[in-house]
């Protein structure tokens, strides 16, 4: 417990800061994947076939490659892209990107071919009368899908959504292979300095069950937000 | 675009990827064990069993698996008991160390999907067995487990996939697979995109190649 104590002496604290930046990325990578979605979402339903192929090539490739690869990807490569794009408007000084951004947008992006798959079959089970009806009545287009699809996509896509949730939050620990400071950089740096790795690393899964456990009562609390009237 | 790298790499990528294939097949074939018997715990009705078996399966589900991995790689060489026992011989090894973790995961996520897919069977089936005098034992290993394994294919064939990028994190305990090597040649070469894409096809491939084989063991046991 000695080694829990906030302050100079122990790692608490430290851990504590630690926590608050997993949540930090989970919930940025989850609003990136949210952006992804909604671009590749409606691609995949498009009725054209080249639309969906670039729909189809962005899930199948992320879902198909480990998330680690994606990772050293964008660690890797992601400044190079940056510089090569500022170099275009004649800025040649090297650039670094922040960890928290490349993690986040890294994660987001695989977060984001999870969620495009929920939200295309969330719409994909609405009955095609709603679609219909709505025409009929000549409502707007945009009108349709914010007052008649979307609360009836979300209550269909909420229970899968926060699998999506779950995973993004259990990769955000692959971050750590980049240095920015999450559960695991942290747990790893405690226990390289106590040389105690059994105890950080199992604290580790403690916090990270801690979080799994806070964050499904609080989708369940949503879910029944959503589900009601049905 | 480097070409020239992009196919130099790629007898070493391949080379790489019979190690993912190595701890794939190894770890999947005692997460089925695993994965079994943990399944049968839940279903039974005795309560310590069934409760020691939910707990399994929340506990690697809810952990990454990272930190599964670096439990059982650096923090059990911690313990002296385990250091002066027989089982240091496996442990000290990355590559065992590694397949523990690999298959003690997949054992709870199989666990889960063999549970409800003992859960989908028709009590008609069962009862049939029953009024026609078979053993329940015989009614288990004839009629539920078949069924069973055929309800849980497409279920299974996703863990399969999610457990080949699970493998990619062998990579973190100096393990050299698919991953391992890919992140070596880019750290050497500062080539990212174009050694992503070499890794990453054969990653796709192989994802490919399984998603058919579950597809076709799909059609061949279609009832």
């Amino acid at each position: 417990m000695e080694l829990l104590a906030f302050g100079d002496t122990g790692w608490g604290d430290e851990l504590f800061y630690a926590t608050l930046m997993t949540i930090a990325v989970s919930i940025t990578a989850m609003l990136i994947g949210f952006l992804f979605a909604l671009i590749f979402t409606p691609l995949k339903l498009s009725k054209y076939k080249s639309l969906n192929l670039i729909g189809n090539f962005y899930t199948t490739v992320i879902r198909g490659v480990p998330e680690l690869l994606v990772i050293y990807l964008f660690f890797f490569g992601g400044s190079g892209a940056i510089m090569y794009v500022a170099s275009i408007f004649g800025y040649y000084e090297y650039i670094e990107i922040n960890a928290f951004i490349t993690g986040s947008f890294a994660i987001g992006i695989i977060s984001g071919a999870y969620s495009t798959e929920v939200f295309r079959g969330a719409i994909q089970s609405i009955d095609k009368g709603q679609f219909e009806a709505s025409k009929v009545l000549g409502i707007k287009k945009y009108i349709q899908f914010y007052k008649i699809i979307l609360p009836q996509m979300l209550r269909l896509a909420i229970p899968n959504l926060s699998n999506v949730w779950q995973i993004t939050l259990k990769d955000t620990s692959l971050i750590s292979v980049t240095g920015l400071v999450e559960i695991m950089r942290q747990s790893y740096i405690a226990a390289g300095s106590t040389r105690d790795p059994l105890f950080f690393y199992s604290f580790a899964a403690v916090l990270y069950l801690l979080l799994t456990f806070l964050s499904m009562k609080l989708i369940n609390r949503l879910e029944i937000k959503y589900s009601r009237g049905f | 675009m480097d070409l020239e790298l992009m196919i130099n790499s790629f007898p070493k990528l391949l080379n790489a990827s019979v190690i993912t294939l190595k701890l794939l097949s190894l770890s999947l074939f005692f997460g089925l064990f695993i994965g079994l018997l943990f399944a049968i715990m839940r279903m039974s009705k005795n309560v310590i069993l069934n409760r020691f078996a939910y707990g399994y399966s929340y506990l690697f589900r809810g952990t990454p698996l990272l930190v599964q991995i670096f439990i059982i790689y650096f923090g059990f060489g911690q313990i002296e008991f385990i250091r002066n026992s027989f089982l240091w011989i496996i442990l000290k090894e990355p590559y065992w160390c590694a397949i523990i973790a690999f298959a003690l995961n997949t054992g709870a996520y199989t666990s889960e999907i063999l549970r409800s897919a003992f859960q989908t069977i028709k009590k008609g089936y069962i009862e049939a067995g029953k009024s026609l005098g078979i053993s329940s034992k015989i009614i288990f290993y004839k009629i539920q487990i078949p069924i069973a394994i055929r309800q849980s294919l497409p279920a299974y064939g996703n863990e399969i996939i999610l457990m080949l990028k699970g493998t990619s994190l062998a990579s973190t305990v100096t393990l050299m697979d698919l991953t391992g090597v890919a992140k070596y040649i880019i750290s050497t070469t500062f080539k990212p995109i174009e050694v992503f894409i070499v890794a990453g096809s054969i990653y796709l491939f192989m994802t490919f190649l399984i998603h058919n084989f579950i597809k076709f063991l799909e059609r061949r046991y279609n009832y």
